[in-house]
């Protein structure tokens, strides 16, 4: 007699407590991308620590994907690796051991590229990240940020960034900076007045011994 | 330009010298009714305040009241209750002594019996004469003595008597010796008897002791039903005991609690997911609370189906079957939430040698986590606080019941308090305004000092000129109450 109501109930208390249940806004997604160009190549090993370090703080249900900046960035191609963690921790150790290997192979077999298109990377990353629906949404970008775009290509565009973190890593000194500071000082004006424009937030870590800000906030 | 109404003359200073003047003189002649005034202003907020104040402590009262009844009935539930487990026991030693004592009655008749019959046979019994004994006094007492034949008679009779008198000592010896025996025969019977009359007599103290004891809380009980001072007083020092005790207690029990969800949290994510949240929470975190609580509550089932706690009535009236069903029921679910718990605490174990590993790959390449063979240590005694907790909250249940109880009582008490304080803060207020009234006249009347010196001058000299007979002694009056 009483079977169909308390099944009722039942059922109404598991719909509102899956209803209330949420994932969106606790996740972290992590886009990074690792110039490839010239001879930034050589700066790979230091950003496989950074990627170790990112995986390490990652959580269950977090994304981390990793891609590389290359001649045309603007491309799925280019994504060495992409993951949304298990939601449980035994299976995101497993995802994280499996990344890492992956990158190691990407790390020792890298070729390097003849342009440098960030502003590509950029917009694969907000796309790929506004996909995955994450709560935070933070685009590391370990290049020197000297955009160099073959010619044709179009990457004038604004970009739509509310929401997101840029941080730029390990922003190098080239020769050119080195004879005359205020190149380096514009680009890295430029590039955080495109970003500021776009709505996201911008930071640069150069001491990679204290990349703990770059999962604050 | 709003200034400009003010300036009665051009000059600023002489505005506002003629202001004061006009003031002063309105303030003069508006002296008496502006006096009135105040103090009917400060006598009206001194009788509200007073009537608040005495409001407020008609509430005191009430509450005070209230408290007493409330202390009163509680006292009295909780001597009714320890009446009611004194007459238990009282009932249970009856049942379980004085069942028995047919059985010693029995067994102290037949010892008594044994006694009797063993004294009977220890009693002494003369030795009776010999027949012959008659005829062989008429042989003595023959005449013929000196006769040869008579006198050798007379030997064989001495010889037989001899003999006779021999063989009657030895047979009094053995019959002594027998009786001795029953007497010794009588030692364990009478040793029987003394330790069963002091199984008695221990019985007896046991239950004289328990009467004195129900004496004492049926005094008690007496004081709660005549609500006594005394009875107050008692219970009230009793429940504030009660209350700091069970809330330490109850703080322990939280410790308790906080290091089981410790325990538990982590693993749970292996089982609900680490990465949902309801609302704002880890559903793991969440999941791990739940089976705390629940653990909390099947122990406080537990406590009142064991009628060791009395905060769910219904619980304690059920019938005793269904109540033992209901013991069974919730410490069943108590040990398989106990086993669930320590099967997550290894869990744990395990999931954070895992993580352990991860972060040392991730750190420094091929690295291997050393494993200690002191590990399993920490797993056991993981998993076994991981058991042992939910048993320990169980008894939650008891600090818990006292907590509540003497919370109420304690909550009165602070409200009284707090409602006196007020009382008398308001009455402080109303005391303040009427003292303030007086002295806002005596300031109104130095802002007018000067028209009122005037005016006492004028008076003066008008006295002074209505009788010129006493003008010395008048005017040294007058110049001293003007001082």
């Amino acid at each position: 007699m009483f079977d169909k109501p308390i099944k009722l109930l039942l059922l109404s208390i598991m719909l509102l407590l899956s209803g209330c249940s949420d994932k969106g806004p606790h996740t972290h997604g992590v886009y990074m991308l690792l110039d490839t160009s010239g001879t930034y190549t050589r700066e790979l090993r230091q950003a496989q620590r950074v990627i170790n370090y990112s995986l390490a703080q990652l959580n269950p249900g977090d994304t981390f994907a990793v891609a590389r900046v290359d001649t045309g960035s603007f491309s799925e191609k280019d994504i060495v690796h992409k993951q949304t963690f298990e939601d449980r921790p035994s299976m995101t150790n497993q995802q994280k051991r499996e990344f890492r290997e992956k990158i190691e192979v990407f790390v020792r077999n890298v070729q390097p590229s003849k342009f440098t298109d960030i502003t590509g990377g950029l917009l694969q990353a907000i796309e790929y990240l506004n996909e995955a629906g994450t709560g935070k949404k933070s685009i590391i970008i370990f290049s020197d940020l000297k955009e160099e775009l073959r010619p044709g290509y179009i990457r004038d565009i604004p970009l739509e960034l509310n929401g997101f973190r840029v941080i730029a890593l390990n922003v190098t000194k080239l020769r050119s900076d080195n004879i005359d500071p205020r190149e380096y000082m514009s680009r890295l004006e430029k590039w955080q007045q495109r970003i500021e424009e776009g709505g996201g937030i911008w930071k640069v870590i150069n001491d990679l011994e204290r990349l703990t800000p770059m999962f604050e906030g | 330009m709003q200034s400009s109404i003010y300036m009665i003359v051009p000059n600023p200073f002489l505005s506002g010298l003629i202001w004061f003047f006009l003031v002063l003189l309105v303030m003069y002649f508006a002296r008496t009714p502006a006096h009135f005034s105040i103090s009917a202003f400060c006598r009206v907020f001194r009788n509200a305040m007073r009537l608040t104040a005495r409001s407020v402590m008609d509430g005191e009262k009430r509450l005070a009241n209230r408290n007493r009844e409330v202390l009163l009935a509680q006292g009295r539930e909780a001597v009714e209750r320890v009446i009611e487990r004194e007459f238990d026991r009282v009932d249970a030693t009856i049942r379980r002594d004085l069942s028995e004592y047919p059985a010693l009655h029995r067994q102290l008749s037949e010892e008594v019996t044994l006694i009797d019959e063993d004294y009977k046979q220890s009693m002494e019994v003369p030795p009776s004469p010999p027949g012959w004994i008659k005829a062989v006094e008429a042989v003595a007492n023959i005449p013929a003595r000196d006769d040869p034949m008579v006198g050798s008679i007379l030997e064989d009779i001495h010889q037989s008597m001899i003999k006779a008198n021999t063989n009657a000592t030895e047979e009094y010896r053995k019959s002594s010796h027998k009786r001795h025996m029953y007497l010794k025969d009588m030692m364990p019977h009478w040793r029987k008897v003394l330790q069963a009359l002091g199984n008695v007599d221990k019985k007896v103290t046991n239950l004289l002791d328990r009467g004195k004891i129900i004496d004492r809380h049926m005094e008690d009980y007496e004081n709660i039903i005549k609500k006594t001072d005394r009875a107050v007083r008692e219970l009230s020092s009793s429940s504030m005991t009660q209350f700091f005790i069970s809330a330490f207690v109850l703080m322990i029990a939280v410790g308790g609690a906080v290091i089981n969800f410790n325990l538990i949290a982590r693993p749970m994510s292996e089982m609900v997911g680490g990465s949902s949240y309801i609302m704002g929470f880890q559903t793991s975190m969440i999941a791990a609370l739940v089976i705390i609580l629940v653990e909390m509550a099947m122990g406080l089932f537990l406590m009142e189906s064991m009628r060791i706690t009395q905060l769910f009535p219904i619980i304690g009236a059920l019938n005793d079957k269904l109540r033992v069903k209901m013991i069974w029921i919730s410490l069943t679910i108590l040990t398989t939430l106990a086993l669930v718990e320590a099967g997550l605490a290894f869990m744990r174990e395990i999931m954070m040698q895992d993580a352990a590993a991860t972060r040392a790959m991730l750190r420094g390449g091929e690295a291997q986590v050393v494993q200690s063979s002191y590990l399993w240590i920490t797993t056991v005694a993981q998993m076994g606080m991981g058991f042992i907790l939910p048993y320990a909250l169980t008894f939650v249940a008891i600090p818990l019941e006292s907590f509540i109880h003497s919370f109420r009582t304690v909550l009165g008490v602070v409200f009284v308090g707090l409602l006196r304080g007020l009382a008398w803060f308001l009455r402080v207020i109303g005391d303040i305004a009427y003292f303030m009234s007086k002295l806002i006249i005596h300031l109104y009347d130095l802002i007018i000092f000067a028209p009122l010196w005037i005016e006492r001058g004028l008076k003066n000299r008008s006295t002074e000129n209505e009788k010129p007979v006493a003008g010395k002694s008048s005017r040294s009056k007058t110049a001293t109450s003007a001082l």
